[in-house]
């Protein structure tokens, strides 16, 4: 039967003292309070979290085994449907999948299924099952990219049998999350380089500064490289700007251009190299988590942040905690306020962001209700720095040297449920197909094209 | 892993460095850059391609040192690596995809200055492997200070040498040279490639508009990745902005917003100078007590 009580709190880093370093946030749970919050699980018969998970994790099922004690089983059951659950326990939108469909969530508290699942994802990089010897069957693939979706689709071709080799652009292995998401959300070395010496284990091969399109091409792969299948990953990395007036001015830079120089260049360590710059005052255009991210990072290097949104809170698509972190960490919130105009001084440099107040007119295609500006609303928010963070599209350099790789007007990949695109043997999934979306939906394309590849391979 | 199989010194501050990168040998087209992390603390520094050879697998890339990253370039010897380089980036030069007959019609003048001499180099080559013998003009302060020049003669229809204080060949700045080529020596261009400081280009741009003369240049932004994702490298050409990394590094000189482009290079020039000042004291041993270099 289950057990009563309130969600067991998750222990966190002060506030006030987590707005000065970069450590993670959030402290997860112990064991303890891991098996006490499972026991809150009602294991409905009828499981409305599975059916809300991207990737239909067997939930009840995993914290079932987690309040018996029994984690590695836990661990076991998430494997058959993830295979990056200490990152997507940290990253993904539990309040619109799992526990927003949790059956206590109506009255109550649901149960904090991110965050169980974090500590069984933990568990498993601390406890890392034996390394597996399945014998080599001779096929090479090549999966490019080595975010969530190049990372799953490896690993499980790998268990299969395959040769793998990843290939990523950056010279460091991760994709977004390691340029994109911040250390304070998703440490690197406690989590993702473990998930990715993980993958390691199982034979795949990381081969970095490899700019697929550039420095060899999907054709070569397939051409010269004996590479009997390829599968794209290479996400959305393109940044979108407003194309308002003042946007090249020094001091307006895009999300990814910010969070790059913090994470992937670790700019806000002395120690290293690359230069960072956020001035007095930081303006973040958008409300999503990229935008949360680079607000918070601005704060974190010593500077006054604002996130400014077109839309009123509600409509913030970021996730609800962050935006909670957020305030907690004293972000000032802008919300109803769209920007017009960058203003700078004769030099060139950032002064201030010109803005006009909002209020919410009728539904737009999204269901959400648009915003129109107010007449005569304009005023100016003083600033040194003003960071876009609108969103990214894919990159069309794969796309552009790839012969017969069908994409759509947005410049995404064109591929099937299974990840199977216009072109025999190539394969695609996660950001570059479905533009900007999630880790765990990354991970999922992923690990369903690698079942379409060893298909198409078997049947070649 | 990115060893170095040579390095010299090619005039005060500027190195010629040849990498052991086969993957980049292979693909790298005339107009591409690479980019080059010297250590794990390295930033991602862009530098123009200055040859590549696919036999030896080699890159070579030609660097000033500057900064403290460039300084951590040039500061690698023979046998040691690089971390990273990656390339070749952005899009090889036009005249790489034009039909050759069209290319043999064609009457190209290149212009080099102080260090961008040596992407001008590949280019020249590639034309006079196919048959064009392209003219060039190589500028730098002072005889010192000038490179590239013989490699460039063997390669070049004429070379034309200036110096800012007329150590050698013609006395006065590349745009000088070049107007002087057209209006008293009586030659004609059909296309003109400069490449070089940004302030180089710009001049040469006005005088190229002066003669009705097509102009290309090469910019070379500030990046962070280099593959279009950050967005740094953000430049208006013909009104529109456009990524270096990806759309670039050449494009038509008329349309380009240099002046955008030279306060865009300084955006980390504080950061930068102070970077470099805090390196300086720490080699000369100075330790501060105040904590001003945390």
């Amino acid at each position: 039967m289950a057990n009563k009580i309130p969600r067991v709190p998750v222990r966190e880093q002060d506030p006030a003292i987590r707005a000065t370093n970069f450590e993670e946030v959030c402290y997860g749970y112990n064991i303890e309070e891991a098996t006490l919050e499972a026991s809150r699980c009602l294991n409905c018969k009828n499981p409305r979290c599975v059916a809300a998970c991207p990737v239909g994790i067997q939930i009840p099922h995993f914290i079932e085994r987690l309040t018996a004690g029994d984690v590695s089983g836990a661990a076991e059951v998430i494997s058959q449907d993830s295979s990056l659950p200490s990152i997507c326990g940290r990253v993904c939108p539990q309040e619109s999948q799992c526990e927003g469909a949790c059956i206590l969530g109506i009255k109550g508290e649901p149960v904090a299924i991110g965050k169980l699942e974090r500590y069984v994802g933990d568990y498993r990089l601390e406890n890392p099952a034996p390394e597996s010897n399945t014998p080599r069957n001779g096929h090479k693939v090549a999966v490019v990219g080595s975010g969530p979706s190049g990372l799953a689709c490896a690993s499980d071709l790998a268990q299969m049998g395959y040769e793998v080799t990843v290939f990523e652009a950056l010279h460091e292995v991760g994709g977004v999350l390691v340029y994109g998401i911040p250390e304070f959300r998703l440490p690197k070395k406690k989590v993702v380089a473990k998930e990715i010496d993980a993958v390691r284990r199982l034979g795949v091969k990381f081969e970095t500064d490899v700019v697929v399109g550039r420095t060899v091409t999907v054709d070569s792969l397939l051409d010269e490289e004996g590479f009997d299948a390829v599968f794209i990953g290479s996400g959305a990395g393109l940044p979108r700007f407003m194309g308002i007036e003042g946007e090249n001015l020094n001091g307006v830079l895009s999300a990814n251009e910010f969070l790059t120089r913090a994470n992937l260049m670790r700019a806000y360590d002395e120690e290293y190299d690359t230069p960072i710059y956020v001035g007095r005052r930081v303006v973040v255009v958008g409300g999503g988590n990229v935008a949360m991210d680079a607000v918070r990072t601005a704060k974190r290097l010593g500077a006054e942040a604002t996130i400014v949104y077109r839309r009123s809170e509600k409509e913030l698509p970021a996730r609800v905690e962050e935006v909670h972190h957020a305030k907690q960490e004293g972000i000032e919130f802008r919300m109803l306020t769209n920007p017009t105009r960058v203003i700078g001084d004769d030099k060139g440099w950032v002064t201030g962001l010109n803005c006009v107040q909002m209020e919410l007119g009728e539904p737009d295609e999204s269901g959400r209700r648009s915003p129109v500006e107010v007449a005569g609303s304009d005023f100016t928010i003083e600033c040194d720095v003003v960071i876009m963070a609108l969103g990214t599209s894919p990159n069309p350099l794969i796309a552009s040297t790839t012969d017969e790789l069908e994409t759509t007007r947005r410049g995404c990949i064109v591929a099937d449920e299974e990840g199977r695109t216009s072109r025999r043997g190539v394969f695609a999934g996660g950001d570059t197909v479905t533009g900007a979306a999630t880790v765990i939906l990354a991970m999922g394309a992923g690990r369903k094209a690698a079942k379409a590849i060893d298909e198409y391979i078997r049947n070649k | 892993m990115f060893e170095i199989l040579e390095k010299r010194t090619l005039a005060e501050g500027i190195y010629l460095t040849r990498v052991y990168a086969p993957r980049i040998a292979r693909s790298a087209k005339p107009g591409q850059f690479i980019i080059v992390r010297a250590d794990e603390k390295g930033e991602r520094i862009p530098l123009t391609i200055a040859d590549y050879d696919i036999e030896a697998g080699s890159v070579t890339m030609v660097t000033q040192a500057l900064g403290v990253s460039t300084r951590k370039i040039v500061a690698k010897e023979v046998g040691e690596c690089f971390a990273d380089v990656a390339g070749p980036l952005g899009r090889p030069s036009d005249f790489v995809t034009e039909p050759l007959e069209e290319l043999r019609n064609k009457r190209f003048v290149f212009i080099g200055g102080g260090v961008g001499t040596a992407p001008v180099y590949p280019q020249v080559k590639w034309l006079s492997e196919h048959g064009i013998k392209a003219d060039v003009i190589v500028g730098a302060k002072s005889k010192d200070m000038l490179i590239y020049t013989q490699e460039m003669e063997r390669v070049a229809g004429n070379l034309y040498i200036c110096t800012d204080d007329g150590s050698e060949g013609f006395h006065g700045l590349v745009t000088a040279r070049l107007e002087q080529l057209i209006t008293e020596e009586g030659k004609q261009y059909d296309c003109c490639v400069a490449i070089g400081p940004m302030i180089m280009m710009k001049f040469v741009t006005l005088t190229a508009k002066k003669f009705d003369l097509p102009c290309i240049v090469s910019l070379n932004a500030l990046m962070v990745d280099g593959t279009g994702m950050c967005g740094a490298c953000r430049v208006s050409v013909g009104g529109k902005t456009r990524f270096t990394c990806v759309d670039g590094p050449e494009f038509n000189a008329y349309e380009v917003d240099f002046d955008e482009a030279m306060r865009r290079q300084g955006m980390y020039r504080t950061q930068e100078q102070r970077a470099l000042a805090i390196a300086r004291e720490r080699a000369e041993g100075h330790k501060c007590n105040i904590g001003l270099d945390k």
